[in-house]
């Protein structure tokens, strides 16, 4: 399934540049790939689900980015787009964090070096950041999905050490400014900082305590406090997983906040 | 791609929501209103904003006899701070310490809740107190990401001493991480007054590391899962309550505690030493229904409020008296009474019934070979003294870490122990006589009559799980502070002593 020669492309793409690990990544074309790493098709449990569903959600191959979008490279699109600039950004789309670590419109500063991770960002800026490179952000099973694996396998759950590594993470302040992109071991896909720098928009983030109930999402998302979270969970003890549903489910589409960033996907 | 459903409701309440009268919040900035109704009922209530204090401070009694509209803001700050000496945990706190800000209002009060989680802050946190009439007790209408606010309200409908902690999955590490605090509620016409008011909470952390070990600590949730503490604090730390930080009263004076307990997991046995509750509100209610008790059940998510009159002087312990957590994990706090003494109520307690004659081992071969080998080494010492005066400074600074976290509880941070119960080590005779004995002390523990400058004990001191180094250093601490010079412990005197005692 793991297909060497996508993984060969991804890590020739990652280059060290003024002193930095960043990612070249294209232009937009169709069907452009550089910079991302091809996740095969498989499968992702979700912590939580209602009881018609099955344990298992199938996740068809895709193609994710290898690493965070970094400033440098959201400095060229609100240069290309002025109107997702921080000073003529509509309140409807960004609240006023939004991109609050750069200096200025066009000047990242001290608190965001250019091959940092963008946080600060919006779901909505977000988002036409992906439609301007032909790109899209991933769902929530095809993020878990790539995010699952460890370092020597695909399921991370297995290796040691590995989730109290992430919950480390967690309960450490955020550090300011953050590391550079592609800090981060590659995990079995190739892919790096999954876990370990920034949290991550996903494109149905609002969907994070429903996952395809219909009888009401802030009945569910109510009943996921408390002893009641408990409740029909894959695993109770799997505290990275949860923190994950907590994070996205208290986030709203303007929202920017500070230590969220994101990546893009495409399909195959 | 299709839009989440949510998101165009957002759209539409951003669309017709104001920005008047929200703090945190600049023009031009709409803020998400969810539910506008309550507010108007309000109205013509006078506005006051709550008075936060930090434990063991509790805010002063409301004397109004009419119902106020409270506004309340509390900040989610995620800090690394002390949880012992040279270990360090990030807690999850309300209002930047453990346990939270302590909040009070009045039966009958409109409050006006503003959750505001800290922009630095790496989870999203919600509040559930269970002084709230509602679902999730205001949980589902306070959940806030890193760097937002939100507002609810309710009307503190029933008077008592609530619990408030942080509900958003998974629950037990954000209490466990220090997310927990009290809310009083006075009743229509006031709690009965009381001389001194203090605020304490009781709370475990599960860190990877065990007990004392040095350094930033992980959460462990294996740990947490099977309900094995590393700690269990009073107020947030080992040694908050202690010392220059105990509680303090005058003799003649009523004390009333609100204590609360966090969890989240273990329920608390609450015993003053050497002090009965005059009166109780078990579990936290309205109704002071108990009387002259010695130690109080308060569950994980409860409270107890006690009250006593202090009659004597002295220092008097507060414990979770399922005791190994006060020996062993940290449950322990002071409060120190001032005052003349009362000879007629404290003599009646101070005979010990048990007398044990001198057990003498001085002049024992043992005491005259390490006599000896104490003479020798002085010697050696003496020989090049740069070298074994800093060896013993550095083996006194770290001593002092360990006693301070493992020993100051019954021999006190002045190593004068508490007459009649545990004996002193400043100036010990016992101490100075048998060094050896010392060592097996601390590694075996040491239970059954001593006499300490002529005067009897008969105590336990349990075994303590420390590494030969720890041993050696609190050993040579003790044997060099408040003017004793005994000599110093090696780590290899330590060695000998526990194979002796296999």
């Amino acid at each position: 399934m793991r297909l060497s020669s996508c993984l060969r492309l991804g890590a020739a793409a990652l280059a060290w540049i003024g002193g930095a690990l960043v990612v070249a990544r294209a232009t937009p074309a169709a069907g452009v790939t550089t910079g991302m790493t091809l996740i095969p098709t498989g499968t992702y449990a979700p912590l939580v689900r209602s009881q018609d569903e099955t344990a298992e959600v199938a996740v068809p191959s895709f193609w994710l980015d290898a690493v965070p979008v970094t400033n440098a490279e959201f400095l060229a699109f609100v240069q290309a787009n002025p109107k997702w600039r921080r000073s003529a950004v509509s309140p409807l789309f960004a609240d006023r964090g939004y991109l609050g670590d750069w200096a200025g419109d066009l000047e990242l500063g001290p608190l965001a070096p250019p091959a940092a991770p963008v946080v600060r960002v919006s779901w909505f800026a977000a988002r036409a950041y992906a439609q301007s490179m032909g790109k899209r952000l991933p769902t929530t099973a095809e993020w878990e999905r790539a995010a699952a694996a460890g370092f020597a396998g695909p399921a991370g759950s297995t290796e040691p050490g590995f989730q109290s590594a992430l919950l480390a993470w967690v309960t450490r302040p955020t550090p300011q400014p953050l590391p550079n992109v592609g800090s981060g071991r590659p995990n079995f896909f190739g892919v790096r900082d999954l876990h370990g720098l920034v949290w991550e928009w996903v494109a149905d983030f609002n969907t994070a305590m429903v996952t395809g109930e219909s009888r009401g999402d802030t009945g569910l998302e109510r009943n996921l406090f408390c002893g009641a979270g408990a409740a029909g969970l894959r695993d109770p003890s799997d505290f990275p997983a949860f923190m994950r549903i907590g994070f996205r489910s208290s986030l709203r589409a303007s929202y920017a906040v500070p230590n969220l960033g994101f990546r893009c996907a495409r399909s195959p | 791609m299709k839009t989440p459903p949510r998101l165009l409701r957002s759209a539409v309440l951003l669309l017709l929501a104001t920005t008047s009268g929200l703090p945190g919040l600049t023009a031009g900035e709409a803020p998400v209103l969810a539910r506008p109704g309550a507010r108007p009922l309000a109205a013509n209530l006078p506005v006051e904003t709550a008075v936060l204090t930090e434990a063991p401070a509790v805010p002063p009694p409301i004397t109004r006899r009419t119902p106020a509209k409270v506004i309340v803001n509390l900040e989610v700050r995620e800090v690394v701070k002390r949880l012992a000496d040279g270990v360090e945990y990030t807690f999850w706190t309300y209002g930047g310490n453990v346990p939270g800000s302590c909040i009070r209002v009045r039966e009958g009060d409109f409050v006006e809740f503003h959750l505001n989680n800290h922009p630095t802050s790496k989870m999203p946190h919600n509040i559930d107190l269970h002084a709230v009439t509602g679902p999730g007790g205001g949980a589902a209408s306070s959940f806030t990401a890193p760097g937002h606010t939100s507002q609810f309200s309710f009307t503190a409908l029933n008077p008592g001493t609530y619990v408030y902690h942080c509900a958003t999955a998974p629950v037990p590490m954000h209490i466990g991480n220090g997310m927990y605090g009290l809310i009083i509620v006075d009743p229509k016409d006031g709690l009965p007054p009381v001389d001194r008011e203090y605020y304490v909470m009781q709370g475990e952390i599960y860190t990877a590391g065990r007990y004392g070990e040095p350094g930033l600590q992980n959460f462990d949730p294996m740990k947490a899962e099977d309900e094995r503490p590393s700690y269990v604090v009073l107020n947030g730390s080992v040694g908050a309550l202690v010392g220059d930080r105990a509680l303090q009263a005058n003799v003649g004076e009523t004390v009333r505690i609100f204590f609360g307990v966090g969890g989240p997991n273990l329920t608390s046995s609450f015993h003053v030493i050497g002090e009965i509750f005059d009166r109780v509100y078990p579990e936290g209610g309205s109704v002071a229904s108990q009387h002259n008790v010695q130690t109080t059940m308060v569950p994980s998510g409860g409270s107890a409020v006690v009250e006593f009159k202090v009659e004597v002087p002295g220092t008097f312990i507060l414990v979770d008296h399922s005791l190994s957590r006060a020996f062993n994990k940290g449950a322990l706090g002071m409060l120190k009474v001032t005052g003349p003494e009362n000879m007629l109520t404290y003599s009646g307690k101070e005979v010990d019934a048990v007398y044990i004659g001198q057990a003498s081992e001085a002049g024992s071969a043992a005491s005259k070979r390490e006599a000896e080998l104490i003479a020798r080494r002085e010697q050696a010492i003496a020989a090049n003294p740069q070298i074994g005066t800093i060896t013993q400074e550095i083996q006194q600074e770290r001593g002092k870490k360990v006693f301070l976290t493992s020993c100051f509880a019954c021999h006190m941070a002045n190593g004068e122990g508490l007459p009649g119960v545990f004996p002193p080590i400043a100036g010990s005779d016992f101490l100075k006589a048998d060094k050896d004995r010392a060592i097996k002390a601390v590694i075996k523990g040491l239970s059954g009559p001593i006499t300490v400058n002529g005067k009897p004990y008969n105590n336990m001191m349990p075994p303590l799980e420390f590494t030969d180094d720890q041993v050696a250093d609190v050993l040579t601490y003790v044997m060099n502070e408040w003017g004793n010079r005994f000599g110093s412990v090696s780590t290899a005197d330590v060695k000998r002593v526990r194979a002796e005692n296999k």
